[in-house]
């Protein structure tokens, strides 16, 4: 190989500098590593700019609503008094990729937002198997510019107040506007029949005449339980999307009150698997800029200076303080992340004898690059962690798992970072990450579209962790202004069925 | 494969309108806490850049189901273990940081206080919601004009000054391109080759040609001037009618004994919201301070407001002393001409006959407006002072004369929306 000059000396950058130090990164990104992203788009943006992307959910267009306002008031004047900074970028996951860089980063932070955002995150969001299910990269901004569009429409037709009133609602009810699993396809006639004669087929040849001399049970099911099981076949419930059951079946709503429940779950739902992969989508940008920048300066394309330059600004980003630290806010999930991913790494290249014995299928097997990759394609945080999280990584960052009982006078630690905890630990760090457990279950069990048509919801208790009760109160407002008829929600133990907590029955506001 | 674009040229603000969306419901909250700090802080500090603001957040909450961060059983994972092993109790941290840092907070009950910024114009828009002037003064502002230069394209004649020289180098330019004048480069390559030929002796032939077009040359150059008065432009001017943007305004203060600090501070106030709003409305915003006791004389903003004079108390020379300044200075036809007087009534009654001749002859019929405003400490009775009687007279009378009564800081507000509140709006 012949020797390299660097792609660039100085702080400053243009635009044939960016797009050299793009080629070469994609270089090592497409042919060393293999990685399959999505063709980019690169936009430089001004800090007012990405103010501006920050307070709508970063995406680069998106309807109007005043809490998208309240949110950039906000991020103003934290940045405006160097409360917090800006990030770096703003990663779009949209066929082509669109990756957001600042004006003000030097040229060593370009390269290396690029390496980040364009490689690391275009790579696990086309991959990675929950986005490839759920997220629809093609069409999203176009789907955006439509959705801006209609509810800029029914703003003029209908007015501000009552387009806000709708959006206020479903912005409420947004986390709970995600289908968790794909549904079930409604049979055809053609499968129907096949159906029959196969169950036909079954009990013929499992006749037997015995069962006829067998005393009949009288009654069966009262016909009021009947009745109500019927009742809730046809409606499909009991169901958890309470977004969907909305639109599809709030008998007093406008079509374009539906549209709009509509729009405000195909973006709840677009974003539900960033949701559930903080940890692997950071972690996995992270590894892979890593990764990139270390090779680049092997190969000498980028100077000692600049290699320091982004070492400073990698170890930043991976910073985990400690619990008693005062910047302590949770664990860093791009520190998780890249531990786990640069463990992993380790494991497959320099296996310990813990390792062999923690990871038989890994360790050793020479191949980090495959073994990264398949995490990123078939895991999610919770499964990830579950997984991958190494007794090393444990050891490293000296996770504990503490206890915390509302009942108990004191937290107790349960588990650390030994031999008789790293199990332990892990399954308590896999579960904080589950957003199945960290929200709550909430679904509608029943309404009787034919008597008074109340809307009955169902809030399944995990650990006692009851409801936040004046939120849920407003909520259930919302939910109330949607339904248009009375709503009523309980708690019940999801183990015992014990009712825990009835909240009272909230009727819409009249208007 | 990659795309780079430059998105830095594109709109700013693109939440514009959700910030617009954000203050339209925010605004009772925010009404408030503009009339909070208005009450609060230096008047002087008013306005001068954002507002930091800070508001109760009801209706402004973003609800969602969620679990109570205080009930029930959690678990945290937690880095950093120094000491502890599995088994320790630990006692219940007290809000502060550390055990289950991530636990609390975000589950817990939100802010009760939203604070953020507002900027100046935001801040005045608010401050000035549903503000008008004066129905007179809206007329007339529309009325008085002065006459103002505008640009109006190009004319063929003018003064030198005028000239537009791009234009009528274009025009020379393209007259001597069609016409195919000679260039200067042409004839200095003609004569060189001339020369040569006529040096070296050879080609006879060739040289007598050269000489012909060489003579042709000058004469066509001759012919074509390199600037022809057809290719003059001047830049033109229409006289339009301009409104007249600017103002003054005078401030006219009783600072005799009577009037106390608290007094002055309210007045103050007074004549720093009109400020604000005359800026507003003008370009350029003049401001005459004039106190009076006795004896009233033009001072400066600093001895306006804090140093003391004792005295009796006479408006008449104070009213003289505007007079005079105007005279002086601002010609009313081409200043907006405001007053603002402040003062607790009292008048020596001798004083009233000449305080009316002066306002109906001299003051009011220049002014746009002339507000006073009496301030008065908590008394509990209400007294009708001597200034406040005559001024009523000339206000029944229909001049454009505005007063009212101020007692406490909160009342500035208020009484000010009043004053300038547009009368199909006053209930």
């Amino acid at each position: 190989m012949t020797t390299n000059t660097p792609l660039y000396t100085g702080a400053d950058w243009d635009y044939p500098l960016i797009k050299k130090a793009f080629d070469a990164i994609e270089r090592v990104a497409i042919d060393e590593m293999g990685l399959d992203p999505y063709p980019s788009q690169v936009e430089i943006i001004s800090s007012e700019q990405m103010l501006d992307a920050y307070s709508s959910m970063g995406m680069p267009l998106f309807y109007r609503h005043w809490s998208f306002g309240k949110h950039f008031a906000r991020d103003e004047m934290y940045y405006r008094k160097g409360m917090t900074g800006l990030a770096y970028e703003i990663v779009i996951n949209s066929n082509p990729c669109l990756c957001y860089i600042m004006e003000e980063n030097t040229m060593t932070m370009q390269t290396l937002v690029m390496a980040h955002a364009a490689f690391g995150h275009s790579h696990f969001f086309k991959n990675n198997h929950l986005f490839r299910s759920w997220t629809d990269a093609e069409g999203i901004l176009d789907y955006l510019d439509f959705a801006k569009a209609y509810v800029a429409e029914c703003e003029e037709r209908y007015g501000l107040r009552e387009v806000e009133r709708v959006l206020d609602a479903a912005h409420a009810l947004m986390s709970h506007g995600v289908h968790r699993y794909p549904r079930r396809q409604p049979l055809n006639l053609h499968q129907e029949m096949q159906r029959k004669k196969e169950r036909r087929r079954y009990e013929e040849q499992t006749f037997s005449d015995l069962w006829r001399t067998l005393p009949q049970r009288t009654g069966g099911p009262a016909p009021r339980e009947r009745a109500l099981d019927e009742r809730r076949e046809a409606l499909g419930l009991p169901e958890e999307n309470l977004l969907y059951f909305l639109e599809k079946r709030a008998p007093r709503l406008q079509h374009w009150q539906r549209e709009i429940l509509r729009i405000v779950r195909v973006v709840s739902q677009y974003f539900y698997p960033q949701k559930q992969t903080k940890v692997m989508n950071e972690g996995c940008a992270t590894a892979v800029h890593y990764h990139l920048m270390t090779r680049l300066h092997e190969t000498g394309r980028l100077t000692d200076g600049a290699f320091m330059e982004f070492l400073h600004h990698h170890t930043n980003v991976v910073f985990q303080p400690e619990y008693d630290d005062p910047r302590f806010s949770g664990i860093n999930p791009y520190a998780l992340g890249f531990n786990i991913l640069q463990d992993l790494k380790r494991m497959c290249l320099n296996p310990t004898e813990e390792d062999r014995r923690w990871f038989p299928d890994i360790a050793g097997n020479g191949d980090f690059l495959g073994t990264w990759k398949q995490a990123w394609t078939e895991y999610r945080d919770e499964s990830f962690i579950l997984q991958f999280l190494g007794p090393k990584v444990m050891r490293d960052m000296r996770l504990f798992s503490v206890r915390d009982d509302a009942d108990e006078a004191n937290l107790v630690v349960e588990a650390i970072h030994d031999d008789g905890g790293y199990r332990d630990v892990r399954r308590a760090l896999s579960a904080q990450y589950d957003l199945a457990r960290h929200e709550p279950d909430i679904q509608v069990v029943d309404v009787d579209l034919s008597g008074d048509r109340r809307l009955i919801l169902e809030h399944r208790v995990v650990d006692g962790r009851l409801l936040e009760a004046s939120d849920a109160r407003q909520v259930l407002r919302h939910l109330a202004t949607l339904w248009g008829y009375g709503v009523k929600l309980h708690e019940v133990d999801a183990r015992t069925d014990q009712v825990l907590n009835e909240f009272p029955e909230v009727a819409p506001a009249a208007d | 494969m990659v795309n780079i674009v430059d998105r830095r040229l594109n709109p700013k603000d693109k939440s514009l309108a959700n910030r617009q969306r954000f203050i339209g419901r925010a605004r009772r909250q925010i009404l408030d806490a503009v009339r909070d700090v208005s009450a609060r802080r230096k008047v002087a500090d008013i306005g001068q850049g954002g507002e930091e603001i800070s508001i109760p957040t009801d209706g402004l909450q973003e609800p969602g189901f969620r679990k109570d961060g205080g009930k029930g059983l959690r678990r945290h994972v937690v880095p950093g273990n120094k000491q502890y092993v599995a088994g320790d109790a630990i006692a219940r941290p007290e809000g502060g940081p550390g055990q289950g840092g991530r636990g609390g907070s975000p589950q817990g009950e939100g802010e009760d206080a939203f604070q953020f910024t507002v900027s100046r114009d935001e801040f005045l828009d608010l401050f000035f919601e549903n503000l008008e002037l004066p129905d007179l003064v809206r007329t007339q502002l529309t009325k008085v004009e002065q006459q103002g230069l505008q640009r109006a394209g190009y004319s063929v004649s003018g003064s030198p000054s005028n000239l537009n020289l791009a234009r009528t180098m274009r025009n020379s330019l393209s007259r001597r391109l069609a016409l195919k004048r000679p260039r200067r480069e042409e004839t200095r390559a003609l004569d060189e080759e001339i020369d040569r030929l006529e040096r070296s002796g050879k080609d006879p032939e060739r040289l007598r040609a050269l000489i012909r077009l060489r003579e042709e040359q000058v004469v066509r150059a001759k012919r074509i001037p390199y600037i022809d008065p057809i290719d003059l432009r001047y830049n033109r001017f229409d006289p339009v009618p301009k409104p007249i943007s600017q103002a003054v305004m005078f401030c006219l203060m009783d600072v005799s004994g009577s009037m106390t600090e608290d007094m002055k501070d309210l007045a103050k106030r007074f004549f720093m919201l009109l400020y604000l709003f005359l800026q507003r409305r003008y370009q350029h915003v003049d401001i005459v301070f004039i106190r009076h006791t006795h004896i009233a004389q033009e001072v400066d903003e600093d001895t306006f407001f804090y140093s003391r004079e004792t005295g009796g108390t006479l408006v008449s020379p104070a009213l003289e002393e505007m007079e005079r300044v105007l005279r002086e200075r601002y010609d009313p036809a081409d200043w907006n001409i405001y007053a603002a007087q402040a003062s607790d009534g009292d008048n020596t009654p001798a004083d009233n006959p000449a305080v009316v001749d002066l306002m109906e002859s001299v003051i009011l019929p220049v002014c746009r407006y002339f507000a006073y405003i009496e301030v008065a400490e908590e008394r509990g009775w209400e007294m009708t002072t001597d200034l406040w009687q005559v001024y009523e007279r000339l206000v029944k009378a229909g001049r454009p004369l505005a007063m009212r009564k101020v007692k406490s800081r909160a009342d500035i507000f208020p009484v000010f929306r009043d004053l300038f509140t547009p009368v199909e709006l006053r209930r």
